[in-house]
């Protein structure tokens, strides 16, 4: 446990001690552990390591850390050996003990497990020669990699709380706004709105007390930034509340986090309680009389309450329905109190600006949104994962360059970003540079930086369904038209993908969205159309295929499809026979096999098995 | 029953505004929300009842029936979506003879889709008492579940 620090100078020496504690060549082997990175079973492998270190007595010669999410989901579990940084990806779960007698010990590569890029064959020894990561600029998300997110000390000796030293000891609350506004940091969380106003705004109002708040509660289907960021490294976001709350003039603050999201709420408050030990969160905070304390509350499961009324509503322990914004929270947020809400991306950027200065960080970036975005890349894309690029970077290069591009040599068909309330943007968009004012020039929006790509076996009305299907559950059913209107919408959007579609539908389905955009409270309901008129805007003709023709161009649509085999490329192997469930896939070995139309429910367990592609969907 | 929710509200200090994870705690404790479960809570913690049901129903995360002895939950997040979930997730509920959201007549499965798990780069994924089961399809499903009707374990079935 850490005795309290009780000024920015004892501060400043204990980071040092730390720093001087630690030998910069001494190997040290770091195993990410983010929730992605686990699934894959990645705590045996953690445990093993452990293990086969104390069955050589190299525990403490060899350092060994857990961090958080390095972004590189796809080629979990993942490996990085310093000094050197070797990179081993898709390490298997019984490696532990090869990996520290070759390479540790000896300094031999392991062939296997290096990463292989798909395109070009090159093989790649270290972390940062790996396309994936190369083309990045890892400022926030960097960070992840050198700390164990249960450890404050990891924190301490890369420097972690001088942003909060310099703030409380050398600036004023005034100054700390005006950096935040001249580094024109935007909203991370969707909307895009200026941090540096909102806390201005916060801090002029009248009312005690003022309560800021973090939105962990990543509602976004596909994105995962923000659990990663607080998961990974819950410090890096405390620290930016803290600096928040110091120039806001709040004592109070809330992190109002998913539940879905256990390893986040684990290690934020593992985060907290050793922040209040160490005198950086609670009373006088670094002995310079400011006081400010947390509380996290956990999120129930709803969409809406990603949006800031409702979700102060949840806070209060009230159903999450939002209400009119005509008083902004800034005014009357959680208990009728200022409030200022910010989203976790947002927060964990502001030390940046306060360390290193906001024209620094305005450096980077274009001209309307600063600095860098964190986008989750994920769907039919070879390198699933969590890459941070500086805003302006050009869709191309991120889905082909760092994302690798499409798996199985299939074609790309869109991007969708932003979530349910964001659009699908098609081909002839990739080469934009990506940032808040570009994509809702095009119809979708930024969002929390989810990017959802998806190749030419996905249908776009099909997709238009899923978005306003799960926005019919998750609508708060307070705004009828909101309520109502998605419901039809979805009705109608079902119709067509069963072939029942009417030619007049897609104008009824742009009549239905203005209505729905006008009589909509928040923005659940108001970006709510976006999936719709977006690919209405860009694959109209796949509507009209679905509507003239009864035809699924994409073959996803189970009514207006047919599985069939090609007889060219059957080679009797028999598999889809053996998986298919009602006996419709038939023949004899070796022989061109059939499917009975009569009988068939096209499940696609034919198709997912067959390795030869001589499952024909139309 | 009532000591335990009296028990939980206590963590909670019986501060009102921990309703939602205060019943997130309850339901835990139980495996679903037993109406007594909900009076005590609004006993204890001076919430209406009627408040107490709408914040119930009002929440994705809470259930009212109780749930089986197997939990599946089916990732239905985008990405999981356009790499096939849905069929997935017809081929579970099939199988299981319930529709999404459900519980079998036995107790001995509940099937649930549930929005992103954020593991997309395994994804589709499906989920088994908290046991991730990544890059699904169709047939792997099958074999869990018949795996799961025929033995009963959950912890055979390894990617």
């Amino acid at each position: 446990m850490m005795s309290k620090i009780k000024s920015f100078d004892e501060l400043k020496s204990v980071q040092e001690r730390l720093k001087a504690g630690r030998d910069p060549k001494k190997p040290c082997i770091t195993v990410c552990v983010g929730t992605g990175c686990l699934a894959y079973g990645t705590q045996k492998l953690v445990d093993s390591f452990r293990e086969e270190l104390a069955k050589r007595d190299l525990t403490g010669r060899i350092d060994f850390r857990t961090s958080g999410c390095h972004g590189f989901c796809e080629r979990g579990p993942m490996v990085v050996i310093s000094p050197e940084k070797v990179f081993y990806q898709r390490v298997g779960l019984m490696d532990a003990g090869e990996i520290i007698d070759k390479t540790v010990l000896k300094g031999e590569i392991i062939d296997r497990l290096l990463y292989v890029d798909p395109q070009t064959g090159e093989k790649y020894v270290h972390e940062d020669d790996v396309p994936f990561y190369k083309k990045q600029t890892r400022l926030v998300f960097g960070l992840n990699s050198k700390v164990d997110p249960q450890s404050m000390e990891d924190y301490l000796a890369i420097g972690g709380y001088s942003a909060l030293g310099k703030a409380l000891t050398t600036m004023k609350p005034e100054e700390i706004i005006q950096e935040v506004i001249k580094a024109n940091l935007r909203g991370r969380g969707g909307g895009g709105f200026p941090a540096g106003w909102k806390w201005d705004e916060t801090r002029k109002a009248k009312g005690e007390p003022k309560y800021i708040v973090c939105n962990a509660d990543e509602g976004d289907p596909g994105a995962y930034m923000d659990r990663s960021l607080t998961e990974g490294n819950p410090h890096l976001v405390l620290e930016g509340m803290i600096i928040g709350a110091y120039a806001i003039g709040s004592s109070q603050g809330y992190i109002y986090v998913r539940n879905e999201y256990p390893l986040a709420v684990k290690n934020i408050h593992i985060a907290m309680r050793q922040a209040r030990e160490a005198g950086l969160l609670g009373e006088n905070i670094l002995g310079t009389g400011f006081s400010f304390d947390l509380k996290i509350n956990r999120g129930g499961g709803a969409f809406v309450c990603g949006e800031s009324s409702a979700l102060f509503a949840s806070l209060e322990g009230r159903a999450g329905e939002p209400r009119a914004k005509y008083i902004h929270a800034t005014d009357k947020g959680l208990y009728d109190k200022p409030t200022n809400l910010n989203n976790v991306e947002t927060w964990a950027n502001v030390p940046f600006i306060i360390e290193r200065g906001a024209d620094w960080y305005a450096s980077i970036g274009t001209a309307g949104s600063k600095g860098t975005k964190i986008f989750s890349l994920v769907g039919k894309i070879n390198n699933t994962g969590l890459v941070e690029v500086p805003m302006g970077t050009t869709l191309r290069e991120i889905v082909f360059d760092i994302g690798g591009g499409i798996p199985e040599g299939r074609k790309f068909k869109a991007i969708q970003t932003g979530g349910p309330s964001g659009g699908c943007i098609p081909e002839k968009y990739l080469d934009m540079r990506v940032d808040f004012d570009e994509l809702t020039k095009i119809g979708s929006m930024m969002g929390s930086g989810g990017m959802i790509v998806m190749d030419e076996r996905n249908c776009m009305v099909d997709m238009a369904r899923y978005f306003t299907n799960f926005l019919v559950s998750e609508s708060c059913g307070k705004c009828v038209p909101c309520r109502e209107g998605i419901r039809r919408m979805r009705d109608i959007l079902v119709d067509i993908t069963e072939g029942k579609g009417r030619e007049e539908d897609v104008d009824l389905l742009e009549k239905m969205a203005s209505s729905i955009v006008d009589g909509s409270l928040c923005a659940l309901g108001s970006s709510a159309p976006n999936p719709v008129l977006s690919t209405i805007r860009y694959f109209r003709d796949e509507y009209m295929a679905h509507i003239k023709e009864k035809r699924c161009p994409a073959g996803v649509c189970k009514d207006l499809i047919t599985y069939s085999v090609d007889p060219e490329k059957c080679t009797g192997c028999t598999l889809c026979a053996k998986v298919c469930p009602t006996g419709a896939a038939s023949g004899e070995r070796k022989k061109v096999h059939a499917i009975d139309p009569t009988k068939c429910t096209k499940c696609g367990a034919c198709r997912e098995s067959c390795k030869f592609e001589a499952i024909i969907v139309r | 029953m009532e000591e335990k929710v009296k028990e939980i509200i206590q963590r909670y200090s019986g501060d009102k505004s921990y309703l939602v994870p205060i019943l997130q705690d309850v339901q835990k404790e139980f495996n679903y929300l037993p109406k007594d479960a909900l009076y005590a809570v609004s006993t204890h913690l001076s919430v209406p009842v009627s408040r107490v049901y709408e914040v119930v129903t009002f929440y994705k995360a809470f259930s009212l029936k109780p749930k089986g002895r197997y939990q599946l939950s089916l990732c239905m997040g985008t990405a999981c979506h356009v790499r096939g979930g849905e069929l997935i997730a017809r081929n579970v509920a099939d199988t299981l003879g319930i529709k999404e959201g459900d519980t079998t007549a036995d107790l001995e499965f509940s099937f649930e889709t549930v929005g992103c798990l954020g593991a997309c780069a395994l994804g589709p994924i499906l989920v088994v008492n908290g046991e991730y089961h990544g890059h699904m399809n169709i047939a792997k499903s099958t074999k869990i579940l018949k795996k799961l009707g025929k033995k009963g374990a959950t912890d055979d079935e390894q990617d």
